[in-house]
């Protein structure tokens, strides 16, 4: 954990810097490969609809009372799920009163069917004629989809005007929204891909990752703001600031997704490996994955899309003359080549009391211990740091 | 920078005891409720099924479809009590109520209703000749169903107001099942009400029927009046046909039609404009409740298709085998435990806090389930793993805070300028965050039906609880701790020593310089 302590502090300061926003060209492809890969998935395998939304067929299973428990119905639902028939995959069944158990599959063929009420018979020591079957409609018919997509569409502009009206900016809206569409493509591909069955829990996963993603967008973008405000922003530009926001909130968005994923893993892996059925494991993939790419495009998509959308507008180009400009103006010795390990260090007279401070640098040397509070300000910073701090004096 | 000085909090102990107060009253409301196991919904413990049979064989599908989108309207219009309706076959209609007692929803769904709007050819209040002379005439304007009813309406048979005389008010036997399909007409009362004396009518065939009702709301009546009405919405082709009704029965002297809900009169308003079509207010000595119950009875109680009146209702198992349960509640509790471990390893000392807020959080949820299992809402196992997952976002407060109290330390402020410096921009960046997330389960809730809704509620649950341990938890008992040497002076334990801010570090690299 040292490691990682230490990491976070020369992250906050600068001193070790990752580059997100210049290498673009590298997250986006990465990106776009990924997404073609899900779209490719959603394309070709297409989504395993469950039998909310496509309705299918009902068994009815007459039994004696004493034959209608909770015991047999999850041995029909294991026998009914192991029969290998792709849509009878995920069989709801449950007991029915004290005369029935009732076993739901997909829309089945005649063929699939007969050898449904076969097993069932077998299962249960009874004739396949006890069963008999009905179709069954779909409860998430069109009109319970609409309204959700409706109440969908009708969030993302409250949040868009709301990420506007926050930041002041609504190029923020566009690339909190990009890397939002970003996250649910891939996890929509990756979920056809699996060929998990996508059930009312898919729709709650999918859901809780649109306020994951852009949860975590207004997280990050809110570090950008405080960097890159005019002003503030010192000599740094705008993609520096911004470059900076995303460096000091890594710490915070690697412990988030940490924290928030290793229930979901455990939920994943109860799903997958010791149930291997259930609504638990198509809920667990679909916020797995989601709250990765979540975190994943707060960072690398959706920070430097907004450098890209800002870099023409007229702020950020004034914040990018003044930083310019306070470069060439505080740092005189611009010309002198950069500190390199080894390299003498000697006492000039025209020094600035900063500089003379630097000499002094050897904790060891110093009269007094050297306590964070008691060195100047920005003395440990690093020289692209340097003009900011003069700035202030 | 210049921007630290927050307020502090001069009473974190005090904010600590009123919260704590606050989860106190919650379990005494609680405790007054009785119940201390949380409702589970239907895939975790069952619950009713209730099946419709149409009386009619050969309904259309979209009827039945049309049906059972009301009916769904109907049980979870109301809550988030996830019930399930689908159609089964072509004559049934299947709910499946979570809970085993829930008898009210059962009632709604059992409530049957269709409403249609009809032309009154004969009443009690105008002693007379019905039809004649004096009726509305269907003219070059009117088309269609509103044509033949005022046709109808104009000279009803013989036969019928025979049926009309004959008649007593209230009626004397039960009506016929099929006495009120909306293709025949019919004689009926108005809906009894308290000192009145029952009025009789006779009602031509339906011309508008309760599904080309968009919307009925009670409101209070514009132009400066504070009367109750109810304002009525048609959709585009009810709009059409009452343009008609309205303008044939406005031309003939204010004449009453009448609104027929389950075989009875439940309105005769007088027409009072000749120009009405997509909106249109039902006035009158309304009160407030009145208003309401007119409105809710003709927007629910439109149901295209008449259902048997002893619908099949039985009790069903869960869905899930048990094992599902166990294994969700284990993998939640591990997955929880794993955060605890990763929150101590990494914050120490202030990852107690972590886990006591944590434990704060998950003892208020618990309280707020068990409160509203009152008002229906049921855990299914999507709700259980939302509220686990609902961890995460809950524990990024308290990681975003604590890294900008770091931050604030490596800009060189002592621990406890930095808590309420830090608290400042923690603050803001968790409301707007939060307030994301507070809209997503808005507007889901608006907008959305069945599990969404569940979702919805759900998700705006463990925000606003995120908020409330947030403001009233984790902040005051970090100020809290700060008056302990252990945290202020950066013990080595304690998270925020210079060894774990990463700064002597920082110092031994700077001093290669």
């Amino acid at each position: 954990m040292g490691r990682f302590n230490r990491l976070g502090n020369d992250l906050y300061n600068g001193h070790k810097s990752i580059d997100f926003i210049g290498r673009w060209k590298t997250w986006f492809a990465a990106s776009a490969v990924i997404v073609l890969v899900a779209l490719g998935g959603l394309f070709f395998r297409g989504l395993n609809l469950g039998i909310d939304f496509v309705g299918g067929t009902e068994y009815n299973v007459s039994l004696p009372a004493a034959k209608v428990t909770q015991d047999n119905a999850d041995k029909l639902r294991d026998v009914v799920a192991g029969l290998g028939i792709k849509d009878a995959e995920q069989p709801v069944v449950t007991t029915s009163g004290n005369e029935a158990i009732l076993v739901q599959t997909e829309p089945l063929t005649n063929a699939e069917i007969i050898t449904v009420k076969k097993a069932i018979g077998d299962a249960l020591h009874i004739s396949a004629d006890d069963v008999s079957q009905s179709s069954l409609g779909e409860s998430w018919g069109k009109d319970v989809l609409n309204r959700a997509i409706l109440g969908l569409i009708v969030f993302l502009i409250v949040v868009m005007l709301f990420i506007w009206a926050y930041f002041r900016e609504w190029k923020m809206s566009v690339a909190a929204i990009v890397a939002l569409a970003h996250d649910v493509l891939i996890t929509v591909g990756i979920y056809a891909l699996s060929g998990f069955e996508v059930s009312p829990a898919t729709v709650t996963g999918i859901l809780t990752i649109l306020g994951f993603s852009l949860y975590d967008t207004v997280v990050v973008f809110d570090k950008v703001r405080e960097n890159t405000h005019q002003g503030k922003a010192g000599s740094r530009t705008y993609a520096d600031g911004a470059n900076l926001a995303v460096n000091q909130t890594l710490v915070r968005s690697i412990n988030t997704s940490i924290v928030a994923l290793l229930p979901v893993a455990a939920l994943l892996y109860v799903g997958v490996v010791q149930l291997g059925s259930g609504s638990l494991k198509d809920l667990a993939l679909a916020l797995f994955v989601g709250m990765i790419a979540g975190a994943y495009s707060s960072i690398f998509i959706a920070t430097p899309l907004l450098v890209m959308l800002k870099k023409n507008d007229d702020d950020v180009e004034v914040v990018n003359r003044r930083a310019a400009a306070r470069i060439r103006a505080a740092d005189p010795y611009a010309s002198v080549p950069s500190f390199a390990e080894g390299m003498p260090v000697f006492a000039d007279p025209t020094t600035t009391a900063l500089e003379q401070a630097r000499q002094h640098i050897d904790p060891a040397k110093a009269q007094r211990p050297m306590t964070q509070d008691r060195l100047p300000k920005g003395f440990l910073k690093d020289q692209d740091e340097l003009p900011d701090e003069l700035d202030e004096r | 920078m210049a921007d630290v000085a927050a307020p502090k909090t001069a009473h974190p102990g005090r904010t600590l005891i009123i919260f704590f107060a606050g989860v106190a009253i919650l379990f005494g409301l609680v405790a007054i409720g009785g119940t201390w196991k949380p409702a589970l919904g239907l895939d975790l413990q069952g619950g009713q099924r209730i099946t419709l049979r149409a009386k009619d064989n050969n309904v259309k599908t979209e009827a039945m479809a049309e049906a059972a989108k009301i009916i769904n309207q109907r049980v979870n219009g109301s809550g988030v009590s996830e019930a399930s309706v689908s159609t089964q076959g072509n004559t049934n209609i299947v709910v499946s109520i979570p809970g085993e007692s829930n008898q009210k929803l059962v009632d709604i769904v059992q409530r049957q209703a269709r409403l249609g709007f009809r032309l009154i050819a004969c009443s009690s209040s105008v002693p007379g000749a019905c039809g004649g002379a004096a009726a509305p005439k269907p003219d070059k304007t009117t088309t269609g169903i509103v044509h033949d009813g005022l046709a109808w309406r104009a000279a009803p048979p013989q036969a019928w107001i025979d049926k009309f005389n004959a008649a007593t008010c209230p009626p004397a036997a039960e009506p016929d099942e099929n006495a009120d399909a909306p293709t025949n007409p019919m004689v009926a009362c108005s809906t009894p009400v308290k000192g009145q004396a029952p009025e009789k009518y006779l009602l031509s065939p339906a011309v508008l029927e309760g599904k080309e009702l968009s919307s009925a709301t009670a409101q209070q009546g514009g132009q400066n009046s504070i009367a109750w009405e109810v304002g009525l919405k048609f959709k585009s082709d009810g709009a059409k046909k009452f343009a008609q009704i309205s303008k044939s029965l406005f031309t003939n002297g204010r004449e009453q039609f009448a609104m027929v809900l389950d075989g009875s009169v439940l309105s005769a308003p007088r027409m009072d404009s000749p120009s009405l079509s997509k909106d249109a207010s039902i006035t009158g000595s309304f009160s407030h409740a009145e208003a309401m119950s007119l409105a809710t009875s003709l927007k629910f109680g439109a149901l295209p298709v008449a259902f048997e009146s002893d619908p099949k209702n039985e009790t069903i198992g869960p869905s899930l085998a048990g094992n599902q349960l166990d294994a969700g509640i284990w993998a939640g509790i591990v997955g929880l435990l794993l955060v605890m471990l990763y929150c101590l390893l990494y914050y120490r000392g202030l990852g107690f806090v972590v886990i006591a807020s944590l434990l704060a959080a998950g003892i208020t949820t618990y309280g707020m389930v068990l409160l509203l299992a009152g008002a229906g809402f049921t855990l299914s196992l999507p709700g259980i793993a939302g509220l686990i997952v609902a961890v995460g976002i809950t524990a990024d407060s308290f990681i975003v805070f604590f890294e900008r109290i770091r931050d604030e330390m490596r800009e060189g402020k002592s621990m406890r300028v930095a808590v309420e410096a830090g608290w400042v921009r923690a603050r803001n960046t968790c409301l707007a965050a939060d307030a994301v997330s507070l809209s997503a389960a808005v507007v889901l809730y608006i907008f959305a039906i069945d599990e969404v809704r569940g979702f919805a509620f759900t998700l705006g649950l463990s925000t606003v609880i995120d908020l409330a341990i947030f403001f009233w938890f984790t902040k005051p008992a970090v100020s809290w701790l700060g008056r302990f040497h252990f945290f202020s002076d950066g013990h080595k334990l304690s998270g925020l020593g210079t060894d774990t801010l990463g700064l002597d570090a920082a110092a031994i690299k700077g001093g290669a310089v």
